[in-house]
């Protein structure tokens, strides 16, 4: 078994977690799918630290980020896929 | 694994089991800790429960003071109380509520008498309770004298891949024994609230969680200043990744399981629909939240933590773990179990759970926890308005 790079909780989710200390740029990452126990790899574009979010697809402004499988939250920036996923282009729908 | 069918605990007067056998100086307010604080100074065994208020409180706040005051010496963790106030009346409506239970209390005020006289007078007492107390041992008890209650703190992505869900497999596994259990923190569901309310055993169950969340959530919207982001989630949320309120509900939620919640209890209620688990309305400040579910008689506490909560509380253990590799090394005098092994598949979600509940009923059986032996004692009231 590979080791793991990043989980990815929910088939349906378009992100994944980091799950070593960091993920460099242009590195293949592998992917753990939880359900279904399933397996992937995206490429970094950028330096990811431990528990940052990883983008699996390309996103646009107003998307919608679904992590376990739910809404999250709206992309505010557009986001290429590997890039990092987090509070300067992602928002709450909520407040 | 086999899960064991027993744990030691002290039997106490009312049926109920403690998980710790303290003996408490309770002060009923804020200019009466001096003298509870001497008392528990004076006599070895006692340890008093310092706070805030108690003082001018009306109508709903007031009650819910009296609920957490009499919650508190009525859990069976404490086996004796000694109960000290300025004013006779208030003290005395606290030391007759706890005496339901049968354990032995007593109460002072120091009105007209002072604080030297009240604190040699209450002492006494004191002394004949902490030997009593220091008698008692415990016995084997079955895991449904467990009442579990949980929480999560200082939480980051990992909480949701490792550390609640390790917990959930606990609930999944523990639920069908008997155990009470009981989670809350009513703001921290907010953006999974309606996958949230789908788990109640009952429509009731569920429209009473929706009204519950409705409520604390128009609270929230009406006080907030700014658009609440600086708060939920917090600085330290943000720095282990979280990014929206959502996703630490999604990640807050997995606490529960697959474990349906039989009741919504008001802040500091005691369950009374038998085993199972309950929602708490409570907020989402650890200190807070577990002071509420100690005063509804939860006999023990798992805490679950990404980047390195330290709470404790002062009548109920704390089980710590995390799934964050980090903070189990830098933090590692304040986990009690580290799953984050979970995070390089070298442990799955059903051992996680299995070792959570070895450890817990390790805890419960009588070995300090982490929070313990550092002296975590945090005992925060909630308040819900301004005094008259």
């Amino acid at each position: 078994m590979a080791s793991t790079d990043i989980i990815i909780h929910d088939k349906k989710d378009n992100v994944g977690v980091v799950v070593i200390e960091k993920v460099a740029p242009n590195q293949t990452c592998n992917c753990w799918i939880m359900e279904g126990d399933g397996s992937t790899t995206v490429e970094a574009k950028n330096e990811v630290p431990l528990g940052h979010k990883v983008a699996l697809v390309d996103l646009n402004e107003g998307d919608t980020i679904i992590k376990y499988g739910h809404d999250i939250g709206k992309v505010v920036k557009a986001i290429k896929k590997g890039e990092h996923v987090h509070v300067h282009n992602v928002k709450t729908k909520k407040w | 694994m086999e899960i064991p069918k027993s744990f030691l605990g002290y039997k106490r007067e009312n049926g109920r089991v403690g998980t710790r056998n303290h003996v408490v100086i309770l002060p009923v307010d804020d200019i009466s800790n001096a003298c509870a604080e001497a008392v528990a100074n004076n006599i070895k065994g006692t340890f008093a429960i310092p706070h805030a208020y108690g003082r001018l409180q009306f109508g709903a706040d007031l009650e819910l003071f009296f609920d957490t005051m009499i919650g508190t010496g009525k859990n069976p963790n404490v086996a004796a109380c000694v109960v000290i106030g300025i004013e006779p009346k208030w003290t005395k409506k606290i030391v007759d509520a706890i005496a339901k239970t049968g354990k032995p209390v007593e109460g002072f005020s120091i009105e007209g008498a002072g604080d030297i006289k009240t604190i040699m007078k209450a002492s006494v007492k004191a002394q004949e309770f902490s030997q009593w107390a220091s008698e008692k041992q415990r016995e084997e008890c079955p895991l449904s004298d467990l009442w579990i209650s949980v929480k999560c703190g200082e939480s980051d992505t990992t909480s949701g891949m490792a550390a609640n869900p390790a917990v959930g497999n606990l609930m999944d596994k523990l639920e069908p024994l008997g155990v009470h259990l009981c989670f809350g923190e009513t703001s921290e569901l907010t953006g999974a609230e309606k996958v949230c309310a789908t788990r109640g055993a009952t429509p009731e169950a569920s429209k009473k969680f929706m009204k519950t969340w409705s409520d604390y959530n128009d609270f929230i919207l009406k006080e907030a200043t700014n658009d609440l982001s600086e708060s939920q989630p917090t600085a330290g949320n943000i720095a282990g990744g979280l990014t929206t309120i959502e996703e630490k509900a999604f990640g807050n939620f997995q606490k529960i399981g697959s474990t349906k919640f039989i009741d919504v209890l008001t802040p500091a209620e005691e369950p009374k629909k038998g085993p199972g688990l309950y929602f708490m309305d409570t907020s989402s400040a650890a200190g807070e939240c577990l002071t509420l579910q100690a005063a509804a008689g939860f006999n023990i506490h798992l805490f679950p933590t990404g980047q390195g909560n330290i709470i404790g509380n002062a009548i109920e253990p704390v089980v710590k773990l995390t799934g964050n590799p980090s903070t189990a090394i830098n933090m590692k005098e304040h986990i009690d179990l580290d799953v984050s092994k979970i995070l390089k598949r070298e442990m799955n979600m059903d051992q996680a759970g299995d070792e959570l509940i070895k450890t817990t009923i390790r805890a419960a059986s009588g070995r300090l926890t982490c929070a313990e032996v550092l002296g975590h004692k945090e005992f925060i009231m909630t308040k819900l308005f301004r005094s008259a």
